[in-house]
């Protein structure tokens, strides 16, 4: 597999700034995403084990990341908080790639009623605030990674719904599908075969971007007291536990996680504006 | 199409947009969770003060006439119940609704007039640092948690420095009282508004000063895409003839920049205004909780902590419809300015 | 004003294109001179030189820009902008885009002339442009118009009016009735030269098309690929054109007299400016092109009293 990814690597480097953000973005994200995993071998102390050290002391040589309220070592809840929000995030891309997605080709390619109805529906969703929308339906479907992720999945099918309909759409004007209609090509293949491998590049913008919002979106789900109820490290229970303890001026409890999930989302999104860029290139003097 | 015809199918494109927001709240809120009292409860059985309950709130009756309730008392202003003491939800959420208003408005403006600076001067400086680092800046602020800036503004300025006020909307017995003239009492609950109403500068100050961080806070983060729209938008208007022929002409630098270039790249800022308002709602959740900021968005944060479920049903049918008519005003708005569309 | 040896240059990122090359020329007081070539000829980065508005990613190279014994390109930021819509003033070729479209006419004649004369009032401002638009043969109402509302033709009037507002004494025009059709464009170029006669300035006309600058201007000069390949009154251009490129370009101008002219074009296409062929850069089109040619560029030969042609057909003890 490597031996595929360094060419890859190298052809995105040659594309300029924009190879470079994605490169960028990806070293960000991968880098989080192996701490996350090995974060079991390599964290200091149990994350999870109170009174490590004494409670609220600030960074020192042996708590680079300082202590929480109860004496836990934040150096290693950094490390292996990310596994919730990356966890919630991988889940709801996964679904809204599986509804978004059929959807949009299903809509868009039908055209006539169904589609402006759903596409009626879809505008509505969309022009919800995201947020809002996530509480309602997290409320409803009770705590957990996976009803997070379903929650963070509803807000953001629209976006990609939207992407793929709009695509679809100017796709389907070209000759060379019109000549496959003509051919007698039947609708699921046409859509397959001509329309879908067009329509991934901008699928994966969207997917980028959409990773980067969930993760925010799941660190305020957090914060408003709906994050997941177990008691693992998370960076958005961090960032809330600490909430508390500002008076005091104790920095270290939220600084550090939110700066992770900073560079989480920034990966994310630095990988978004890159692709988005590579595909269509601006206008370059 | 003439404005006119613009105008009247906008409006008329809202109320069926409106009505789906209503129904999938209702669906939401009060169908898929199948019974709100049993969740309000929290599974402790107590089947007395179920049974009480639910006949006070109507949820007794048939869904179908739930649903009809639901509505009719939304065009009538009635958003139902709170659990916690049967009070209506309406006038809780009519409360706290300027605050979070005027949240939301000065978010905006920090947002658009930082946002539209920023990008006006990165497009003048094109592919040079000022460029670059402006465009990062911009991507950065959208990566960051809003309530997470929020807390670090907090440290920075409220605990470290003392500066500003750590959270709430003003100290007690200072709230402005607006316009008081004899019989006649006026007020917007708008406090920046009400305290010049009533020609009281140092509360107007004082406002000021706990209105600050919250909204800046939100306007930072907001700003990115006002960043990236305005420069996109110079960079190509900056390119069309018509500067370099103002340009030619001889006039001056400043003149060009903004007269020429910003005001026919402004009506998209303007349409981006409205789409981004959904976002700012969003955010506005998350800032007025960190801040303490007694608007709509704790009053949600508050209800759920309190498994209020019709409370938390009327909230966001009120988010909802304030959204349709916010983007609406701006369509308008838009179609009005364009000059192409109205001749 | 006098131009030396300028060079513009466009740094792009494949490379860098010398749009105009070694450019010497002069320009007397009411002097109408013509400038001739194709697209990309460099013509137009000449005019926009002249008022140092060449667009990213050109720049200047070499060469000085004299006007009234000041040096232009030395100029501070703000000197150089007062010299622009005062004393150089420029007519853009495509009208339909050269206005502000949220800006009544009006407007852009108040704005104009208080830039460059701010204690002038809105009013005397607002009179000078009725004057103006008399001047251009525009009905003084049109002030209160946007753009859109007004015709082509009209459009371009107005620019000539901004143009001549401030009396200059160059008007740079480029291309100016390219976008318009051929009955306006006899009349625009007609309304040039009856300023040019009102108001003692002199005009340059950038064109793509020699008929029009034949008869209508005092000298022309004809470029090609970024250089000026002849450079002559236009009575000797007409009677006498001794640049192979300039014979052609005569050749390919129907003569409504001639009966039965064939029309002959200049094959080939001008060159690609990132990769140009060394020596002489007409040589693969030119009919009579020689071993020379195609070896060194050739340098600016006088071959008459004020006639300069870039050819070596004209070196000195050459037989022509």
């Amino acid at each position: 597999m490597l031996s595929h990814l360094l060419p890859g690597l190298a052809s995105l480097a040659k594309r300029g700034l924009a190879g470079w953000l994605v490169i960028f973005g990806g070293i960000l994200v991968s880098v989080v995403v192996v701490m996350t995993i090995v974060s079991p071998w390599i964290a200091p102390h149990d994350p999870s084990a109170i009174n490590v050290g004494q409670p609220l002391s600030p960074p020192s040589s042996q708590f680079p990341f300082g202590t929480d309220d109860v004496g836990r070592d934040m150096l290693s809840r950094i490390i292996s908080g990310g596994g919730i929000m990356l966890q919630v995030a991988i889940l709801s891309v996964i679904v809204c790639l599986m509804i978004g997605v059929p959807l949009g080709l299903f809509s868009s390619h039908t055209g006539g009623v169904i589609d402006r109805f759903v596409s009626l529906i879809m505008d509505s969703v969309y022009a919800f605030p995201g947020l809002i929308l996530a509480i309602a339906i997290a409320l409803v479907l009770g705590r957990g990674v996976i009803n997070m992720a379903l929650s963070i999945a509803v807000v953001y099918v629209p976006s990609y719904f939207r992407v793929i309909r709009s695509q679809v759409l100017s796709i389907k004007e070209m000759p060379y599908v019109e000549a496959a209609n003509a051919a007698g090509a039947r609708k699921r293949t046409v859509l397959s075969r001509y329309i879908l491998p067009n329509v991934v590049p901008s699928i994966a913008v969207v997917a980028t971007v959409n990773f980067a919002d969930a993760i925010l979106t799941a660190a305020g789900l957090t914060f408003i007291g709906m994050g997941v109820p177990v008691n693992v490290p998370d960076w958005g229970w961090d960032l809330t536990n600490g909430r508390r303890l500002l008076p005091s001026g104790a920095w270290w409890v939220i600084t550090f996680p939110g700066v992770m999930i900073i560079l989480l989302a920034l990966g994310f999104t630095l990988m978004g504006e890159g692709l988005s860029e590579l595909l269509s290139p601006r206008l370059e003097q | 199409m003439t404005l006119r015809t613009y105008i009247i199918s906008r409006i008329l494109l809202t109320i069926p947009m409106i009505f789906i927001l209503l129904t999938t709240v209702f669906l939401i809120l009060r169908v898929l969770p199948g019974d709100p009292v049993l969740l309000h409860f929290e599974k402790m059985e107590n089947p007395a003060a179920m049974a009480a309950m639910r006949a006070q709130l109507g949820l007794d009756k048939p869904l179908w006439a739930q649903y009809f309730d639901y509505v009719v008392g939304i065009f009538r202003g009635d958003l139902g119940k709170s659990m916690q003491d049967y009070s209506p939800v309406a006038q809780q959420i009519f409360s706290a609704f300027p605050a979070t208003l005027e949240l939301a408005i000065c978010s905006m403006i920090i947002a658009v007039l930082l946002g539209v600076f920023l990008g006006v001067e990165s497009s003048k400086a094109y592919n040079k640092p000022k460029d670059q680092v402006i465009r990062v800046f911009g991507i950065v602020t959208y990566a960051i948690p809003v309530f997470f800036l929020g807390m670090i503004l907090q440290l920075i300025f409220g605990v470290g420095l003392h500066w500003l006020p750590v959270g709430g909307r003003i100290s007690p017995t200072m709230e402005p009282t607006g316009l008081n003239i004899g019989n006649l009492h006026f007020s917007t609950g708008l406090f920046t508004i009400d305290s010049l109403l009533e020609g009281n500068i140092y509360k107007f100050v004082l406002t000021l000063k706990y209105l600050l961080l919250p909204s800046l806070t939100l306007g930072l983060v907001l700003c990115g895409i006002f960043i990236r729209l305005t420069r996109s938008n110079m960079l190509e208007t900056l390119r069309l003839d018509f500067v370099t022929a103002a340009k030619a002409r001889g006039l001056k630098e400043s003149t060009v920049t903004y007269s020429y270039a910003l005001r026919n790249a402004f009506l998209p800022v303007l349409t981006m205004m409205g789409l981004q308002f959904a976002m700012l709602l969003a955010g506005a959740v998350l800032t007025e909780t960190t801040f303490s900021w007694p608007g709509l968005g704790r009053y949600l944060v508050d209800r759920i902590n309190f498994r209020d479920y019709t409370a938390i049903q009327g909230t966001v049918v009120v988010f909802g419809i304030f959204v349709s008519i916010v983007s609406l005003a701006i369509d308008l708005l838009y179609a009005y300015l364009d000059p192409r569309i109205r001749l | 004003m006098t131009v030396d040896a300028l060079t513009v240059e466009y740094w792009t990122r494949k490379g860098k294109i010398r749009a105009v090359e070694d450019m010497s020329f002069s320009l007397e007081k009411a002097e109408t001179l013509g400038v001739v070539g194709e697209s990309g000829s460099g013509k137009s980065t000449l005019g926009l030189s002249l008022i140092g508005l060449v667009p990213f990613p050109g720049r200047i190279t070499k060469g000085k820009i004299i006007l009234k014994d000041k040096e232009v390109l030395k100029l501070r930021k703000d000197d150089l902008r007062n010299l622009r819509g005062k004393e150089i003033c420029y007519v853009f070729q495509d009208p339909m885009t050269s206005l502000n479209p949220v800006k009544k006419i009006g407007a852009h004649f108040v704005e104009l002339i208080r830039t460059h004369e701010p204690q002038v009032t809105k009013q005397e401002a607002l009179k000078r442009a009725k004057k103006l638009l008399k001047d251009v043969g525009i009905q003084p109402e049109r002030l209160n118009d946007y753009p859109h509302q007004l015709s082509g033709g009209m459009r371009q009037r107005v620019m000539i009016g901004l143009a001549i507002a401030l009396n200059p004494s160059i008007v740079v025009a480029d291309e100016p009735t390219t976008a318009l059709d051929v009955i306006v464009q006899a009349k625009i170029l007609d309304l040039l030269n009856a300023l040019r006669d009102a108001y003692g300035m002199a005009l340059i006309l950038i064109t793509h098309d020699l008929s029009i600058v034949l008869q209508r201007s005092d000298r022309i000069m004809v470029m090609y690929a970024g250089h000026m390949v002849e450079y002559a009154p236009s009575i000797e251009i007409y009677s006498n054109p001794k640049h192979p490129y300039t014979q052609g370009l005569l050749k390919s101008i129907p003569n409504i007299e001639l009966a039965d002219q064939k029309l002959e074009a200049i094959s080939g296409s001008p060159p690609d400016l990132l990769d140009l062929p060394k020596g002489c850069r007409f040589w693969p089109r030119c009919y009579c092109a020689f071993e020379r040619c195609r070896m060194e560029a050739p340098p600016l030969i006088t071959t008459g009293t004020e006639h300069f042609t870039r050819c070596f057909l004209y070196e000195e003890g050459r037989k022509a």
